[in-house]
């Protein structure tokens, strides 16, 4: 039976079953998974679903406790990565696994190099060129690695995974740290590939995805299945309510901003980073009140030393920053906050919280100067611990308790802690860097909700994010910042993913062609 | 044309202990215990040399304890995941500690070793290992951008995690690199004591290790401008003792300190951007 080789009707990978414990966790309780040859797939989930566990047993970097794996039909037991290559499975890394230094054949060809001793380059050049033109990839074989706009970085990925024999390729949330222009190529490169035969399994948590590419799709809760539907057949808010298990909300309720005088101002501000280019190229804008402006770009064109500047971590070379018409440019963070200034980290577990720390210790943070925290010098615990209690349940940070360290909660909970902690303070002015990041549909839609509620409080919202749909759904006006610039300002609703994308590529939006969005 | 050899002579046992630094450090091991494994090579040279009264075999000897204590040190950084600084530290203060003891041990005295055979010379005072230095640049060259092994670790030290990706063994080959850059470094050793010397002195490579390290970084991991770097301070080492026939008006003291503070310069960067392998230092993921 297991001699059935390449058996048309199987599926090119089927999972059955699986479960995998974790010490004080189940990530897997029973998946099935089946992925006809010559589809592509969608698994869907929710950070924390179980995705990368379940990829991480199908590439054999964990054994499961229980389940069966088959591809193409004949029962299989991986022991490294290299296994499941060979048997016709190849990843693409979210982080893509590639050497910067290296040209795009020298990594295509890495630990599968043929025969011999000496390293025969041409052969490879050729190899990648004809493979890279079979598949319309067009990528330059001599090209170094670190050169490549990401975009471009992903298909010597994909194109590596065709090289060393990959007949179903795994993308694992491969439109992260690309552009809405990149992504549309990157859909046309997969769909060559399923016209060319091959079977392409599409990890994401973003629905949009699910219905721009997929055939199938495969949802997963909390470490299980909860169903596969035909994509075609299915709408946006069925897969969201089988994702998260509960109706949601996709748009966020937003009525008519009424923006007020400015309360934070970026003037001309200049800032080298660290690789001695310029990261900060006169950036300028005005956050008034009652406001949320959004400011889309791809990550790395500045983002967070604007932050730095702004929050105080940083003085620009030049520059101003205004805060409720005051030069703060050389005040520093505690200052600015006790002047109004509030702020919502990128990173909650380096500047977001204190892991180790309990929760009332991490409310604490910050505020230790100012009653009701302190008086006198003196610490109210007492006091912080009732206000704990009471932002827990105002803005449902989901804890035994306030004396439970921060490092115990989920993502979701620790991101609301730092959230309740920082509108507590009742600030002017609210820096939310990615505030959804790594949240799954739930808790996104919750910080959403609070962060039109600080907008309509008449409070000015600055939200910095790498997810445009984030930024477009929430933002009264859209700044498009790339190489340390300001390359676009739009008022809300009034501007489309592709003119964001074209600009935040460092295109003009005269090579616009008018195109369905 | 005395002074040409003499840089020869000085840059020789340079060039050995940098081209093992540089395999090593490009496969992303640091390699500070250069020092400690040239001096253990000089002292293994002589004490085979003394015990066999054939510097053949002091030679071999000298390359068996290299590769021991590339071993030891291999273990140390790669498999016990040790930090590399404090790792190669310990190489060196063993090195030191370990090469004056034994010399007491054996020959009953502190200080150095009675003078034994010599290697042969191939005229203008060279030895046979002379040419053999310069010879490995190429071989360097070749095996690191002309090979697959040398494909593979340059991956191992740009991006460890990647090359595992890719089913690369990156312990196994940060421990060959390891391990070679501690032979090599002890026949730059054993170049001094047995090639142009015929004694063990304590301490008597002065910190050539480092210099070759600083050769490595000054020639930014390439292996002929690291070879170019190695005669650089072979030169300004050779000066030191052509200074007083030259009757330059420079203080003596300033001569003799030149390699130290040409090292000193290389090593902080100064002269010029330098880009190390980026995964230098740091492990793979286990998995």
């Amino acid at each position: 039976m297991t001699d059935r080789v390449g058996n048309a009707a199987a599926p090119a990978v089927e999972m059955r079953g699986i479960v995998k414990r974790f010490p004080g966790v189940v990530a897997n309780n029973g998946i099935d998974f089946a992925v006809r040859p010559g589809e592509i797939h969608a698994l869907l989930g929710e950070n924390g679903a179980g995705k990368t566990t379940l990829m991480n047993i199908l590439f054999g970097l964990y054994h499961p406790d229980e389940g069966e794996i088959r591809v193409n039909g004949r029962p299989v037991r991986f022991d490294n990565a290299r296994d499941a290559v060979r048997a016709g499975l190849a990843m693409v890394h979210q982080h893509f696994m590639l050497i910067p230094r290296f040209t795009v054949a020298e990594n295509v060809i890495l630990g599968a190099e043929g025969p011999g001793l000496a390293l025969d380059r041409e052969a490879a050049r050729e190899r990648v060129a004809e493979l890279s033109a079979q598949y319309g990839l067009d990528v330059d074989p001599e090209a170094v690695v670190a050169t490549l706009p990401v975009g471009m970085q992903q298909r010597v990925e994909i194109l590596r995974a065709l090289y060393q024999g990959g007949k179903t390729l795994i993308l694992d949330e491969p439109t992260a740290l690309l552009t809405p222009q990149e992504v549309d190529e990157l859909y046309s490169v997969l769909n060559r590939l399923r016209e060319s035969g091959d079977t392409i399994i599409f990890i994401t948590h973003k629905l949009r995805e699910v219905a721009a590419i997929s055939d199938r799709v495969t949802v997963i809760r909390r470490g299980q299945t909860v169903g596969t539907r035909e994509t075609a057949e299915t709408t946006a808010s069925q897969l969201a309510e089988l994702m998260v298990g509960r109706a949601v909300s996709l748009r966020v309720d937003r009525p008519p901003a009424h923006p007020g005088e400015a309360v934070l101002v970026a003037d001309d501000l200049h800032l080298t980073g660290s690789q001695g280019r310029a990261a900060l190229n006169g950036v300028s804008f005005e956050l008034r009140r009652g406001e949320i402006l959004g400011i889309c770009g791809v990550e790395g064109n500045g983002q967070a030393e604007l932050i730095e500047v702004l929050s105080g971590l940083r003085r620009p070379q030049r520059g101003r920053v205004l805060l409720k018409d005051q030069d703060v440019t050389a005040t520093g963070p505690n200052r600015r906050r006790r002047m109004g200034l509030s702020y919502i980290p990128e990173d909650r577990h380096g500047r977001g919280l204190v892991l180790p720390f309990t929760l009332t210790e991490n409310v604490l943070l910050g505020n230790v100067e100012d009653p009701p925290f302190s008086l006198g010098g003196r610490i109210d615990y007492p006091g912080i611990r009732t206000l704990t209690q009471r932002l827990m349940r105002a803005f449902d940070v989901r804890a035994p308790a306030p004396e439970t360290p921060a490092a115990a909660l989920s993502g979701g909970n620790q991101q609301k802690l730092i959230i309740a902690r920082e509108l507590q303070r009742e600030p002017d002015a609210l820096l939310a860097v990615q505030p959804t990041r790594g949240l799954d549909v739930g808790a996104i839609e919750f910080v959403h909700k609070q962060l039109v509620a600080e907008r309509d409080k008449g409070r000015g919202v600055l939200l910095i994010s790498f997810d445009l749909d984030e930024v477009m759904d929430l933002s009264d006006r859209i700044l498009v910042l790339w190489e340390g610039r300001i390359v676009g300002d739009f008022p809300g609703g009034r501007v489309t993913r592709t003119e964001l994308g074209l600009l935040m590529g460092g295109r003009s939006l005269d090579e616009h062609a008018p195109a369905a969005d | 044309m005395a002074l040409l050899t003499a840089t020869l002579r000085s840059a020789a046992p340079l060039i050995f202990a940098a081209m093992g630094g540089l395999l090593c450090e490009r496969s992303g091991v640091t390699n500070i215990a250069l020092e400690g494994f040239m001096l253990m090579g000089a002292f293994a040279g002589v004490a085979g040399t003394w015990f066999s009264n054939s510097p053949i075999v002091g030679l071999l000897v000298a390359i068996t304890v290299g590769a021991a204590g590339g071993f030891v040190f291999a273990f140390w950084a790669i498999t016990l995941r040790a930090d590399q600084i404090v790792a190669g530290t310990a190489i060196v203060l063993l090195g030191l500690g370990l090469t004056s003891f034994l010399t007491e041990q054996i020959w009953g005295q502190a200080g150095s070793s009675p003078g034994v055979e010599r290697l042969p010379t191939i005229g203008l005072g060279m030895n046979v290992l002379l040419p053999v230095a310069f010879l490995l640049v190429p071989i360097t060259h070749w095996f690191l951008f002309k090979t697959k092994p040398g494909l593979r670790v340059q991956a191992c030290g740009e991006k460890p995690e990647a090359a595992q990706a890719v089913g690369i063994n990156v312990a196994k080959y940060r421990y060959a690199m390891v391990v070679i850059s501690g032979v090599l470094a002890a026949v730059g050793g054993a170049y001094l004591s047995i090639g142009d010397l015929s004694q063990f002195t304590t301490n008597m490579t002065a910190g050539r290790g480092f210099i070759a390290l600083a050769a490595v970084i000054f020639g930014n991991w390439m292996p002929w401008a690291t070879m170019g770097a190695a005669l650089l301070f072979g030169f300004a080492q050779a000066l030191r003792f052509h200074v007083q026939a030259l009757d330059l008006p420079i203080p003596q003291d300033l001569i003799i300190a030149l390699p130290y503070i040409l090292t000193l310069i290389a090593i902080t960067g100064l002269l010029r951007q330098s880009t190390p392998p980026a995964g230098i230092g740091r492990h793979a993921s286990e998995g």
